[in-house]
Formats: structure tokens, C-alpha cells, sequence
């Protein structure tokens, strides 16, 4: 009943406008920001944008491994697929590894090794859908998230990435990490997600 | 009866008053830094942004009817409330379908405005909020008082008392890094074991249905992560025609809200759980709800429904930055609240007609708006409205003896001399309250009788 009243009241008013605006023609390249994007690299722009919102950009696992180690996050989850790529170099320099997540356990994981679906280089933010990390826990429940990317899934603009929608009926744009400035305006860092977001490049 | 506006701002806490200050003004500061650093004309970008919004409300019934599709063949279940009982109504009725008895809600202004939360709670199911500011507000039986920053008004130190005094912390400790350490504690739990996420949404594309959905804290996506059932209640004017338009209005939300690009968490949703979807919850509702939008659609203030809710136009706004949220008694506070809320929650006109009058009409609001609203223009119409259905102005100075006076030329020209007079008179101390009230707010320049008609005069002959 609420469908039709509401319909039907839109339509008293909508049918009795006299004049109707117009769709605006426009083109979505008006929205990219050109300073954001002066490196022709994508994955340079991506790397100086992320950094920007602190995220941490890395091209190589030892990176990783050393940041880890260094932050004494040491026991994490790797989504299984990245196992034998990422996964077993950090097994093999001391840390330890699961791959499976245990929802009961969320609290044990210091970080979580996930597929991103792609990036955008000129908000520096990490794209996220089901179809490649199917564990949204294992992104959001440790203190550090591993958003694993690969070159050509690196998208130029915010337009580019909403082009690339496709058909997935869920999907997250993470720009940075989990903040808050709610207490008097100050920055803190990991409110309910994690407190360091990092891109690793493969 | 409560406080008009301007005698709560009067009557403010030096302390709540700075914090409102502070905050409002960083907000501004860094909107403006980041939007023209990003872009060589930020101007256009907002009457665009605001063009694609006349259009979709000029065509609301069709865009309304697309999303309704486009999200029903997506396997979401569509329902539609006309006010804020039915609103409130189908939600609990879902709720019980599914045999829910704790939730967690993300930060949702269309929620505040039904009071959701309360509700719920009387109805025996346990609704968290989530968003870290909204978490205090409801510790403390508060009020939000700033759309985006709903602690606004609120301290460290009085955080960290609620805090002690709710058992979310076994000390006291006004450390902002600890208060949020904490709260992370305490609410992840309440995600893992709650049945069900309550979300609002920033916009709802007509052409496939994806919601879109802002946070920063990522409360919105950790409440959704480990259950199996979503509910989204959204206004009917949150429709934008397409997903392209998204580029236009996530740009602009972000960087007007709080100076950033885009928040640090942008989700957007269109389906539940699905076999391209392994994870996430299995139910999917949205909720379209009206509760005045039609009647504010119909009236001359249409435009107020382009808001995106980024509180820009608190930010800048002289007069809440004084007053605080609270002061506008209503969930909307500020000069779109001075605007949205008379007319929304149709009773409420009389009631609030105190609100358009509270601005000197700077037009600060109106430069800042991401969707190019004239507020200025909508307080004159409402303005108007209150005239014409001779609403009362509350506490204000009666201003007919002034109209017979300036309307009448001989004893306009005889009050003129006589008020030489009156530079030698005590009127600080007349025991008139009118005039008291008004040399209140102000100090009379000397009287120079008249001079100025004197010389006007004489040059023109």
C-alpha cells in the first residue's frame, strides 16, 4: 500500500511540474583529479596515492616479511590460493601461517593475506570483491591486510573502476586504513578494521 | 516548551562551544584546501552534481520504479513505507522473521530520523550502534549533533566517564587512541555474534540497484561480514539515475564531508549472497521510506532533496557554529536542518518556524553545497510560509509601532528630531522590555536628528 501512495503522490507533483530537468550531458573524465595522476606509471600513482591515505605500497614479499617480523605481527592467515607464492616464504622466515580462517578465533589473526580484485591509482584504494577473497573476515578482522595485486589490475580513475563494476553484487573500495576522527577531531588509526593496509605488488 | 534557537545558543556551555567551533571549522578548512587543490574549477562540479539531482527528483516515480526492479531481480526483497511508523514497522517485522534478537546498526541519519534505535530496543531486540561517535551517543542517552561528526559536541573526558560508567572500560582514560582501542574490543564481539546489520545508504543507482555505502571506521562492512541478514533503510530521494553518476557524487561527498577524496571504505552492494557472491549475508532488504519526502517534493523548498548529507553547510555555517546541532531540535541541525527539518516531518512547521529565521543569510551554505542548494533562497521561502500562515515569531520585537512610524512621513521627520533627545536619556535603564531586549544584542549610535534628510533635502533643491 506504502508502494502506491508514495508512487502516486511523486507522480501528483512530477506530472505537474512545468518543465522537467534534463539528464545533463557530461563526461565522467571531469571528475579525475590530473594531480593525482602525473606519473605515467600506474602503479607509481597508486603507490604515491596510497601512501598519501597510509597505506603502505610494496613491490616485493621480503618486504613484507621484514614489515611483519619488524611489527612483531607473526601469526597470520594467507588466502590458500597465495600460499605457495607469498604463504611459504613466510613460514620460511619464521612466521606462521594458516589457511583457513576460524571465525571463532578472529582475534588470533595479526594479519590476513587476501586477492584484490584491482586498485585505483588515483584515490590509492584497493578494490575488494567475493569473486577473488572470499573471506571478508580474514580483511577486516586482523590488526594488517595484505590486499594482493597484480599490474594490469591497476585502474586509472575512480570512472575507470565503476566502469569495471561488471555483474559482482558486492564490492569494497578500501582507501587506507580503518580511521575514525570522531573524538575531537583527532586521527586515530584501526577502529573496527585494521590499523595498517598494505598493497603488495606480485 | 522547548528553547528556541537563539536562547540555546545563548545559554551554550562555553566548553560544548568550542568543541562545536573547532571541529566545524577544520571541516571547513579542509574541505576548501582539498577541493581546489583537486580541481581547477570545483564550482562546476557541484551545479552538475546538482543538475543530475533536479532531474532524478524530477523524475523520481520512474527512477524510484527502476532501483524497485533492478534490485528485485537481483534477489533483494524491496519494501516501501510511507511514514515513519510503517518504516519502523517493516523492519521490525523482518527482524522477527528471521527470528533476530541483536544487531548491529551503521551510522544512518534516515534511522535517527525514525528514532530506529529506541524503538527496537522497546520491541526486545538488542541494536548496537556501531559508528565509534554514535556507540557514545547511545552510552549516553545523547543526541547526535553534527551529521557527520555526531560527538561534535562532546570531549575526551566526558568520553572517557561514559566509558567507566558503562563497563566498556575498567578505568579511566581519556587518551583518544585508548578510547578506541576499547571500543574496537567491545564491538567486534558484539559483530561476531550479532544475527543482523541495519545499514542506510548514500546512493542508490536506478540502472542496477547498488547501493553505495560510505564509512570510515569500515563499521558498516564488519556488521555486514559475519551475518545473514542486511537491512537497508534509505530515503527515497538517495536514487541517482546511473552508476556513472557515482564518479560525480562520490567525489564530491568526500572531499565535502571531510576533506578526504573518498572515505576509506566505499562498498557497494546490489545482491545477497549469491553463487557470485560466496560471502556475506543471505537475506538482503531495502526499505524505501518517504515520511515527508513526497510532501517536500510538492512544496517550493524541492531543492532541500538534492542533500547528501556531507555537512558542509554546518561546517560554514556562522550560526550553528555558535548554537551547536542540539539547538535546531531535530536530528538535522545546521542550515540544511533550518531548511529539511520544518518541513519534513510535515507537523512539525509551526513548531520549527523559529529555525529559517535563525540565519543572517550570508549564503556561506549555499557556496559550499555539493549539490548547489540555494538554502539561503529556501529560508526566504519559508520565511514567507511563516508570514502567510501567520505563524507567531516567538520572542520577537513587536514591529508594528515601527511600520506606522516609518510609513508616515511627517511623524517619521518629527521622531527624527525629537531623537536628538534621546542621547541624553537613560534609555538603558527604561523599564521597557522590548526595547530592553533589543539594546540587548546592541548599542544605539548617537542620534544626529535628522541630518542626513536635512542634507539630502537642501541638495536637491
Amino acid at each position: 500500500m506504502s508502494r502506491s501512495q508514495i508512487l502516486s503522490k511523486i507522480r501528483e507533483t512530477t506530472d505537474n511540474l512545468k518543465e522537467k530537468a534534463a539528464y545533463p550531458d557530461y563526461d565522467t573524465s571531469v571528475m579525475h583529479s590530473a594531480v593525482k595522476l602525473t606519473e605515467p606509471d600506474l602503479w607509481k600513482s597508486f603507490s604515491a596515492n596510497f601512501k598519501a591515505v597510509n597505506g603502505r605500497a610494496m613491490d616485493c614479499v621480503a618486504q613484507l616479511i621484514e614489515f611483519l617480523d619488524g611489527n612483531n605481527q607473526r601469526t597470520g592467515y594467507c588466502d590458500p590460493d597465495l600460499f605457495d607464492s607469498i604463504g611459504s616464504q613466510l613460514v620460511a622466515a619464521g612466521l606462521t601461517v594458516e589457511t583457513s580462517y576460524d571465525r571463532d578465533r578472529y582475534d588470533d589473526y595479526q594479519f590476513g593475506i587476501t586477492r584484490a580484485t584491482g586498485a585505483i591509482a588515483e584515490s590509492g584504494s584497493l578494490i575488494i570483491d567475493d569473486f577473488k577473497t572470499s573471506q571478508r573476515l580474514a580483511a577486516l578482522s586482523p590488526w594488517v591486510h595484505v590486499g594482493v595485486l597484480k599490474k594490469d589490475e591497476i585502474l586509472r580513475t575512480i570512472p575507470d573502476a565503476i566502469t569495471a563494476f561488471g555483474d559482482a553484487p558486492n564490492i569494497i573500495w578500501c582507501t587506507g586504513p580503518s580511521k575514525t576522527a570522531d573524538v575531537e577531531g583527532i586521527l586515530i588509526e584501526g577502529v573496527h578494521g585494521p590499523g595498517e593496509q598494505i598493497a603488495l605488488l606480485v | 516548551m522547548p528553547q528556541l534557537i537563539d536562547t540555546y545558543a545563548r545559554e551554550i556551555s562555553d566548553e560544548k562551544q568550542h568543541s562545536v567551533i573547532d571541529g566545524s571549522t577544520k571541516g571547513t578548512d579542509k574541505r576548501y584546501s582539498v577541493l581546489f587543490n583537486d580541481y581547477e574549477d570545483p564550482d562546476s562540479l557541484r551545479k552538475l552534481a546538482g543538475a543530475i539531482k533536479d532531474h532524478t527528483l524530477h523524475h523520481l516515480d520512474e527512477y524510484l520504479e527502476k532501483s524497485e526492479k533492478a534490485l528485485t531481480d537481483r534477489g533483494v526483497n524491496v519494501h516501501f513505507a510511507s511514514s515513519d511508523e510503517d518504516a519502523r514497522q517493516t523492519i521490525l517485522s523482518i527482524l522477527r522473521q528471521h527470528e533476530v534478537t541483536q544487531l548491529t546498526k551503521s551510522k544512518s541519519m534516515a534511522a535517527e530520523e525514525i528514532h530506529l534505535n529506541p524503538f527496537l530496543i522497546e520491541n526486545g531486540i538488542d541494536c548496537l550502534e556501531s559508528d565509534l561517535g554514535e556507540f557514545i551517543i547511545q552510552l549516553d542517552g545523547d543526541e547526535p549533533s553534527h551529521i557527520v561528526k555526531p560527538i561534535i559536541h562532546k570531549n575526551r573526558r566526558g568520553i572517557a566517564e561514559t566509558f567507566l560508567r558503562e563497563g566498556i572500560a575498567p578505568d579511566y582514560n581519556d587518551d583518544p587512541e585508548t578510547i578506541t582501542r576499547r571500543a574496537r574490543v567491545h564491538l567486534r564481539e558484539k559483530y561476531m555474534t550479532a544475527e543482523a546489520c541495519i545499514t542506510g545508504a548514500n546512493f542508490v543507482c536506478s540502472d542496477t540497484g547498488r547501493l553505495a555505502l560510505v564509512t570510515n571506521e569500515g563499521n558498516s562492512r564488519f556488521g555486514m561480514a559475519p551475518n545473514k541478514l542486511h537491512i537497508a533503510l534509505v530515503g527515497i530521494e538517495k536514487i541517482i539515475p546511473k552508476e556513472r553518476d557515482l564518479s560525480v557524487f562520490l567525489n564530491l561527498l568526500g572531499r565535502s564531508a571531510t576533506g578526504q577524496q573518498l572515505t576509506v571504505y566505499t562498498e557497494f552492494i546490489n545482491g545477497p549472497k549469491s553463487e557470485n557472491q560466496p560471502d556475506g549475508p543471505e537475506h538482503m532488504h531495502v526499505v524505501f521510506m518517504d515520511n515527508g519526502r513526497t510532501d517536500v517534493l510538492a512544496s517550493n523548498c524541492r531543492e532541500i532533496l538534492r542533500c547528501i548529507r556531507c555537512s558542509a553547510c554546518q561546517n560554514v555555517c556562522p550560526v550553528y557554529r555558535q548554537a551547536s546541532g542540539h539547538a535546531y531540535r531535530s536530528v538535522y541541525g545546521g542550515p540544511i536542518g533550518a531548511v529539511l527539518s520544518p518541513i519534513l516531518f510535515g507537523k512539525r512547521f509551526p513548531e520549527l518556524a523559529d529555525l529559517p529565521k535563525a540565519s543572517s543569510l550570508c549564503g556561506a551554505c549555499n557556496e559550499v553545497c555539493p549539490v548547489d542548494i540555494p538554502i539561503p533562497d529556501l529560508l526566504l521561502r519559508l520565511r514567507d510560509k511563516a508570514k502567510r500562515e501567520e505563524v507567531p515569531s516567538e520572542g520577537a520585537i513587536p514591529m508594528s509601532p515601527f511600520a506606522t512610524l516609518a510609513t508616515s512621513p511627517s511623524l517619521w521627520r518629527t521622531a527624527m528630531t525629537m531623537s536628538k533627545a534621546m542621547n541624553h536619556l537613560p534609555i538603558q535603564v527604561a523599564p521597557i522590555k522590548p526595547l530592553q531586549d533589543w539594546l540587548g544584542q546592541r548599542s544605539l549610535p548617537e542620534s544626529h536628528g535628522g541630518d542626513f534628510r536635512k542634507w539630502l533635502k537642501e541638495r536637491r533643491g
